[in-house]
Formats: C-alpha cells, structure tokens, sequence
C-alpha cells in the first residue's frame, strides 16, 4: 500500500465531488427537505386522523356541531369530518378511499357505510358503535401516562432519514461511479499506472465516508438548529455507529463496481438492493409485529443494524456497549463485502 | 543497438476473433519504432497488450531481456488512444495527481513548458479544445520521465498546424534519446518520426524496416503522368512503359531525370507533368491493398 497514491486518487475524488455544485447542494437540501415535509405533514395532529364523511350537507363543509350525528361521536378526538351533499356523492367517496366512513345524519337507526377491506374503515366503525353505548355501561378503566421524555415521530424519523440519505450516496457514490469509470476509460488510464486496484478502492472508500460523515454532520446539526432533536446518548456514540454504517454501506457499494460497464444495469441492481433496504429497515416504519422471515432479511441489511443502534443511542441514551450486537454486524457486513469486491474487481471493460 | 523491448510470438483470441495472430518483433533503445497498419489490423491490441493493458493469449514479452515486473509501470508512459480523465480537475491538477501515482516523476512546470500547455493550464480537463487535449495528454504519459513512450494515434483528429506541433515536440523527447513506440494512420508521420517501422495487417506482421529500405523494397515503380493531349500522336515513338489512368498517361521509369530530357527532347508540353515518387503511402498501399477497411 502507497499512502501517496492512494491520498492523490482521494483528493482527486473529493475534488471531484465538492466541485459538483449540483449534486453536492443537493446532498445537504434533500435531507433538509424530507425532514422538514415530514415535519410539516405530520407535525401536526393530522398524521393518524381517520376521514369521516355526513351527509346530507353542504359539501365540503368541516363543521359538525349542528350536524345530527351522536354528540359523543362528533366529539371523539383525530376525527376529521366532511359533508356531502347526498349519498350518492359519500358513497363515491368512499368506494375510493378518499372517507374511511360514511354516515347519514339525523338517521334514526343510525345508518353508515364503511368499505369491508379498509382497516381505517374498520377502527372508525368500532368508534361509531362505542359513541352510542352509555358511558354507565362501559366497563372501568384506568388510565395512566408514560414516565419520562415522550419521543416524538420526527426525533424517530431523523435517523431514518440520515441514514437513507448516506444508503444512496454510499452506493451510488461509489458503484455507480466506479461502473462510470470503468465504462470511459478512466480505469483503464490508471491501471496503466503503478496504482494498484487495493489502493485505488481504499482510497474510492475513504472518499465517499470522508464526504457521507462530512455532510451528516452537517444536516444533522443544521437539522437540529430547525427542528430541535432529542438525543438522549452520546453524539461520539452515534458518530462511531455513523461511521461503521458508512464503512459498510461503501464496502456493499464496492461489491456492486466490481464488474460491468453499464450504467443502467447498475441503477437497476442498485435500485433492486436500495429500495428493499429502505423499506425493510425501519427508515419509514417499524416492523414490530411484521412475520418473521421480513425481519429476517431486514437483519441482512447494514442499514438495518445502523439505524437500530443509532435509535437506540439518540432515543434511549444507550452506550456502545448496548448497541455491539448492531456494531459486530456491521463490522462483518464490511469484512465479507470488501472481500467479495477485491477478488472480483476488473479494471477493463 | 541494445534491445529494450522483445515482442515474441505474441496471440491475442477473443471468443470468436484473432485480434493478434503470432507478432515478434524488437525495439532498439533510444528508437522510435512505428506500427502501422490498416483499421483492424491489431495494432492497438498489440500495444496495449505489451503495455499491459490486456493480457495475451500467448506469447512473450522482455523488457530489458526479462519480463515485465512492477518496475515496468514506473518506467514506461502512455498515451492512449481515447482517454477521459477524472472529473471537476484542472489540466494542472490532473498532471499533479498522475505525477503523485510514480515514485520519479518529471518537474511539472517544465512539462507544462515542454508540451505549451501554459495557456489552458487551469481549465478543466474536458474543456480543452482537440489539440490541446492531445499535447496534455502527451505530458500525462511524460509525467513520469519514462524510459519508454507508448503513443496510440497521437495526432488523430488534429488540424495540419496542431499535427505539426505535435511531431516537433515528439521530435524533442526523441531527442532527448527516450525510446519510442508509435501506431499511426499518418505515412507522413511514421516516415517524419520513424527510425523503424512494422507493417500490420490482419493480425500478423506483413513487413518490417527502417522507411528507406521499406519503401526500397516496397515502394513500386517511379512514374511520370500527363495529360494524354500531350502525348497525341507521340507515345509510340517513346521508350516507356505507359498506363492508361482515365484522361492521364502514367510513364513508367526509374529514371525521372532522363525520362523529363527524353520529354522536352520530343517537345511535349509538361505544364501538367506530375511526378510520382516512391513514399512510405505507396509502400502502404502496395502492402495492405486498397480495398476500403471497415
């Protein structure tokens, strides 16, 4: 191994990625701005409001108190209400789940439509039978609040978000690229040098983390500054995992720019290992409760462990002890994909 | 002169196709040996397999009596036939990274001086106009001051003016004894630049020489043409062997000097006399064919 070689192809890339103007603003906005539409979509109340429309109304009218519909019903909290004129223009609504529920007002036996196979359909009719139950008759219950910091949806998604945003980047950054250049000649150029394939893809490697945990560290606390995150554990913690996640996202990026000189064939492979990943790793969604082959293969997945031990040292303050599992798995991840990629690498076409 | 570089039976087979069929051939230190041949004769393949590029089939190669070891990549430049270099970097910084790849390396300003690269220095790489891409690309493959040059169609693509300068800063770094290995479309070229040249051709080495003996063993008859009304009435009673070309008569002679006397002896008017000499062209075509290449 050649420090010099290998520090000139890392400058050379990192000169290459800063002076792209286009994709290096967008690197740092994308983030900024799937966080902030998250915030305002789902900042307010709306994120689990079910859809409940009346007829007849004026149409599109959202204030109920006068309409006849059970009092207790009208007043049950993350309902949203919309009139319609007839039945007719409810029922159209429903049949395409723009309403989760249809009720007629001022009907004596209460009278309402839901869709069979809608769940959202299914809960608010729950709602509707329990609003017209006498409060005497109900069973007693008691209710009591969660200890401690509540943790909100978007102090959840951030680290989904950040770490979806260092996915792409991992592997486009660097399979994408590597395929690129290897489909123009540029490998070919620099295999007529003493460069050797190890030197070239450490220093392709360290690029692409030095630049993933330059511009986290960036959107993680300009993020901060708008959005105000709690992280309850260590920011050296979530640093370390950030960077492990990198090593390994990179190092699958690798497996990927090993061979072949068709872009196209590699956005589709990497949009075929991407997209799984994105979804199946609770960027978006938990997956408690999902069957478990789903969280088999979600386990497959380095963004998984990442973003697993990430949650748990922002949202749970755990120290990196708690989250070696996450950590172990990460550091194998790379092992195996960097020496799939070395083996199978070609500089020619 | 000692051998450099050693070409011995050299193969290349794709799946279906014998790009290379068998090549031998030595380059002398301090020579500038020319490979020439038609479109698809494998001459790049050839030269990118002695560079290392692409492995051969088959075959041999010894620099410096032994094969190629790591020192090899230290000690020998390139320039391609089509390169794209990396991406967002000035002319200077791309030298300056090149430069930083090899353990000896070339003072970057007089490189920059050597193949007049001063004026575009700090534009980036892709934005370069034809001729200037081809001397930058001629300091990339100096960057390491090798000991030997690959250069694969140089002067491609490049305006009569920009070719020109090309062959005088080649003709610099062949005076300054480096050895040389050139592939070329351009007889004018081989035959400026030159001390030995191969002929190419479907794989194999059809003929090999310095230009002199090439276009001696090679180069057809001498000839003199004119228009036929000259020679009205008159061809018969010469002593020439003639060639009916279209609304001209090719006289054919190894004697141009007396063949002209005979002429003006006869008063025939050579206003529109053409002479047509023996070049590295003829011995090209005379070798290859003319049959249109793909």
């Amino acid at each position: 191994m050649n420090f010099k070689r290998l520090w000139a192809i890392f400058r050379a890339r990192n000169h290459e990625f800063f002076r792209d103007r286009a994709a290096f603003g967008w690197n740092f906005v994308f983030p900024f701005l799937i966080v902030g539409g998250f915030v305002i979509v789902f900042g307010s109340d709306s994120r689990n409001q079910y859809k409940v429309g009346f007829f007849p109304a004026q149409t599109g009218t959202v204030i109920v108190d006068t309409a006849d519909i059970p009092q207790r019903f009208r007043e049950t909290q993350y309902l949203q209400f919309v009139g319609f004129e007839n039945q007719v223009e409810g029922l159209k609504r429903l049949n395409h789940h723009k309403i989760d529920f249809l009720v007629k007002a001022g009907s004596p036996g209460n009278e309402y439509w839901i869709s069979e196979t809608s769940p959202r359909g299914y809960i608010v009719e729950q709602l509707f039978k329990l609003s017209l139950v006498p409060p005497e008759q109900l069973t007693p219950t008691e209710r009591r609040k969660i200890q401690g910091f509540e943790i909100r949806y978007v102090d959840w998604l951030f680290p989904g978000i950040l770490a979806m945003n260092m996915m792409f980047s991992a592997l486009y950054g660097v399979g994408y690229t590597v395929v690129r250049y290897r489909k123009n000649g540029v490998l070919k150029r620099l295999k007529a040098t003493p460069l050797s394939a190890y030197e070239y893809l450490s220093a392709q490697m360290l690029s692409r983390i030095f630049l993933l945990m330059f511009t986290t560290v960036i959107v993680w606390f300009g993020c901060d500054l708008v959005f105000s995150f709690r992280t309850i554990g260590s920011y050296f913690n979530i640093f370390l995992i950030f960077f492990l996640g990198s090593l390994s996202l990179t190092s699958l990026g690798l497996v990927l720019a090993s061979r072949g000189t068709s872009e196209e064939f590699t956005s589709g492979i990497l949009n075929f290992i991407s997209w799984p990943m994105m979804f199946l790793s609770e960027v978006w969604f938990s997956l408690e409760g999902a069957p478990e082959w789903i969280k088999t293969i979600s386990n497959a997945f380095p963004l998984t462990h990442m973003l697993t031990a990430t949650r748990k040292v922002m949202n749970d303050g755990a120290s990196l002890a708690d989250v070696s599992m996450e950590m172990g798995a990460l550091l194998l991840m790379t092992t195996v994909c960097l020496v799939i990629g070395a083996s199978l690498f070609s500089w020619n076409r | 002169m000692t051998q450099l570089l050693e070409v011995i039976d050299l193969v290349k087979t794709y799946k279906t196709v014998a790009a290379v069929k068998g090549v031998s051939f030595s380059v002398a230190e301090g020579s500038c040996f020319g490979l020439l041949g038609p479109n698809g004769a494998g001459k790049t393949t050839t030269i990118e397999i002695i560079e290392n590029v692409i492995s051969p089939t088959s075959g041999t190669i010894l620099y410096k009596g032994k094969p190629r070891d790591a020192s090899f990549s230290e000690e020998v430049g390139i320039q391609f036939q089509e390169t794209t270099l990396l991406a967002y970097m000035s002319v200077r910084e791309t030298l300056k990274t090149f430069k930083n790849l090899y353990e000896e390396s070339a003072d970057l300003d007089s490189l920059i001086e050597l193949c007049h690269l001063e004026d575009f220095q700090h534009q980036y790489n892709d934005r370069i106009s034809g001729g200037q891409k081809q001397r930058f690309l001629l300091a990339l493959a100096l960057v390491n001051q090798p000991e030997l040059l690959f250069l694969d169609e140089p002067s491609t693509g490049l305006d009569p003016q920009a070719r020109q300068n090309l062959w005088q800063i080649v003709g610099q770094i062949k005076a300054e004894g480096k050895t040389i290995i050139l592939t070329t479309h351009y007889m004018e070229e081989a035959e400026y630049l030159c001390d030995e040249i191969a002929i190419m051709d479907d794989g194999r080495l059809i003929a090999q020489g310095t230009p002199e003996e090439l276009i001696r063993q090679h180069g057809g008859e001498k000839s003199i043409s004119l228009p036929g009304t000259a020679l009205d009435g008159k061809l018969e009673s010469l002593p020439f062997q003639a060639r009916h070309q279209q609304d001209r008569i090719e006289l054919l002679t190894d004697d141009v000097n007396g063949c002209i006397q005979t002429l003006i002896h006869e008063q025939i008017d050579l206003g529109d006399l053409n002479v047509n000499v023996q070049n590295l062209e003829s011995v090209f075509l005379n070798l290859t064919g003319r049959q249109l290449r793909e």
